[in-house]
């Protein structure tokens, strides 16, 4: 079953006089527990592909099914419960609620989803000791390195076991050492879990991690490679 | 419902984030609280004393007439009764305080001036009961008794009159067969009353003296009924009713003294129109305390937004803020009000300016006056107020688009 489907998909934004082709006509099938990344140089519409994908931007025109339901017509309420049951993001930066502990901001998701305490502080306590941050759950953001961060991110995306998890650029601001830790993370999930993996990137380093990498330029996609992981 | 506690947890954290912010606007808030309780306590207290001084000098709480006795207060319209029935119906019903009266209007004359007045004819230890005219007289005696031959004047009348204690007036006023009925009097008291009118045209005499002087046997004009409440009259009213059955006419002290009656009115009124006031400096510090908040947290607003968290959570969120910000400076500014008003429950000396409040009848002592409902009020104007101004920057906080607010510098 295809995880997403973009079919014909559009996107233009207006800068100042000039209209900016961000998504022009693409179209793209990712299967359930695949591992994508998305390469394009910057403004090469990889992180607007997948802003359409997870219901964060409505694309012009085209269509776009997730889970074999198309969401480019869905209302603000209806993509939030999307998001919310279905899909894990992760941000470049300001991943994190600064008022929130680590272990908060991971069970932050399973809260609104209206998911019991003691399953929340389980499933927290768990999924933290996976990413290599036990002991550290009662700190807050600003207490924490930037990797530590991007964990706390990306066990929050993956806790409630979403089918697929959207990724931009989540190495930006991290070391090799920790880059390479948090996409091994990644791929463990990936073979475990069956997560389908969605990362936006131009670094060498993630692509190599990737079953698939899709090229971009200018909002087209020129090259979609299968590939073997790393 | 199963969002209240993290939409909570994080209200209460944000309110702290900004600490010095917070207690900034912690202390407005008590402070606007406090000047709303504070300020309407004095002004009720001011107000209450006035009241009291007005109703308890002489009309009573509730009076009884003639029918006609409002429109032509002579000795034409006198009660059906007798003094002697009169007194027998309220001893059976068990009313102590109460004073029936003849009073008729009269002409006063010294040997150098003549003035309108209106005559009174008492019983001094029924006045005593409701506590009236003794307790106000500042020279010479009080009267006596029913047969005392003597006058009490209010300072005014006196220095109107060009007279003083001890000297002799004479009253006119007319008989039933509108003959005219006159008496010379000694002035054996002088009275100070809060309102000047009431010292300029009031004049006391014992009751039977003026009921022999009239000609009008055991009769009286009024009958003057004390209560507990003045506030809560109708109780007293409808039993009074009930006593005298038809026939006369019984009225709550509102509609015998307008000018009274409409000051409580005013008072309320005014007290809102002061809340609000307070309320409206307030609100500018707490409209932008929320905005501030908002702007600052726009990027966490979005990844909220981007997480699955629907619009109406943001809203609430800031909502709750509001009201934990508000509910706190509740809390800290009834506090002070309590704690600042309780100390002067024995009075405050205000005889600096006393004089030129007199002419409205107040007192040189201030009394605060803390009710409950004026604190309600005061709770309620803020909290509702407080919420109304919250919506603003909630509603723009819950209309962000994830993907915009999340990439905002």
């Amino acid at each position: 079953m295809a995880a997403v489907r973009c079919i014909d998909v559009c996107k233009t934004y207006r800068q100042g006089d000039v209209d900016i082709k961000a998504l022009d006509h693409v179209s793209v099938v990712i299967e359930e527990g695949d591992f994508v990344c998305l390469s394009a140089p910057s403004g090469g519409g990889k992180t607007t592909l997948l802003n359409a994908i997870g219901g964060l931007d409505i694309p012009d025109s085209g269509e776009v099914w997730v889970a074999e339901r198309r969401i480019d017509q869905l209302s603000k309420g209806a993509l939030a419960q999307l998001r919310l049951l279905r899909i894990g993001f992760v941000f470049q930066a300001y991943n994190l609620i600064p008022v929130l502990t680590a272990r908060e901001n991971v069970e932050f998701v399973m809260q609104v989803q209206g998911i019991a305490g003691h399953k929340r502080s389980e499933k927290s306590m768990a999924i933290l000791k996976e990413v290599g941050l036990e002991g550290l759950e009662n700190r807050r953001p600003a207490e924490m390195s930037g990797g530590q961060q991007q964990r706390v991110a990306v066990a929050r995306a993956i806790v409630s076991k979403p089918t697929l998890v959207l990724a931009d650029e989540p190495t930006a601001n991290l070391d090799s050492k920790t880059s390479d830790a948090l996409m091994e993370l990644f791929v463990e999930l990936n073979e475990h879990h069956g997560t389908t993996f969605i990362i936006a990137t131009h670094d060498q380093r993630v692509m190599s991690y990737a079953k698939r990498l899709i090229k971009m330029l200018d909002g087209k996609i020129v090259d979609d490679i299968q590939q073997q992981a790393a | 419902m199963r969002l209240l506690g993290i939409i909570t947890l994080l209200a209460w954290r944000n309110l702290w984030r900004n600490y010095r912010r917070t207690i900034i606007m912690l202390a407005a808030i008590s402070i606007g609280v406090w000047a709303m309780i504070f300020m309407t306590a004095l002004m009720r207290g001011m107000v209450n004393d006035m009241v009291k001084d007005g109703i308890e000098a002489l009309p009573g709480y509730v009076q009884i007439h003639h029918p006609n006795f409002r429109d032509d207060p002579s000795v034409s319209n006198l009660l059906p009764q007798t003094d002697a029935e009169i007194s027998a119906q309220f001893s059976s019903a068990k009313i102590d305080a109460w004073a029936s009266r003849v009073r008729v209007p009269a002409v006063i004359s010294s040997e150098y001036e003549s003035r309108g007045i209106t005559l009174f004819g008492v019983d001094p230890l029924q006045e005593q009961a409701i506590d009236a005219i003794g307790s106000l007289v500042t020279e010479g005696r009080a009267l006596q008794g029913v047969s005392d031959t003597g006058v009490v004047i209010g300072h005014k009348l006196a220095e109107k009159l060009d007279t003083e204690l001890g000297k002799r007036i004479v009253v006119m006023s007319q008989d039933p067969d509108n003959e005219i009925a006159d008496r010379g009097y000694r002035i054996v008291g002088l009275f100070e009353a809060g309102l000047a009118a009431y010292e300029e045209t009031m004049v006391f005499a014992g009751k039977s003296t003026v009921q022999d002087m009239l000609g009008i046997g055991d009769r009286v004009s009024e009958v003057a009924v004390l209560g507990t409440d003045y506030r809560d009259v109708d109780p007293l009213l409808n039993e009074i009713k009930a006593i005298t059955g038809g026939g006369v006419e019984v009225l709550p002290w509102q509609d015998l003294n307008a000018y009274l009656g409409s000051m409580l009115g005013v008072m309320d009124g005014f007290v809102l129109v002061w809340m609000i006031v307070v309320f409206l400096a307030l609100s500018f510090g707490l409209v932008n305390t929320l905005v501030m908040a908002v702007f600052e947290r726009v990027r966490e607003i979005g990844l909220m937004l981007a997480l699955g968290m629907r619009p109406s959570h943001i809203l609430g969120q800031i909502i709750v803020e509001s009201i934990m910000l508000l509910i706190i400076g509740l809390v800290l500014g009834n506090t002070l009000a309590y704690v600042s008003v309780v100390p002067l429950k024995g009075g405050i000396d205000i005889s600096l300016v006393a004089e030129g409040m007199e002419m409205f009848g107040a007192a040189s002592t201030l009394y605060p006056a803390l009710e409950f409902r004026d604190a309600v009020t005061a709770n309620v104007v803020v909290l509702f107020l407080g919420l109304l101004a919250s919506l603003s920057p909630a509603w723009r906080a819950s209309r962000y688009e994830p993907i915009e607010a999340i990439t905002k510098v």
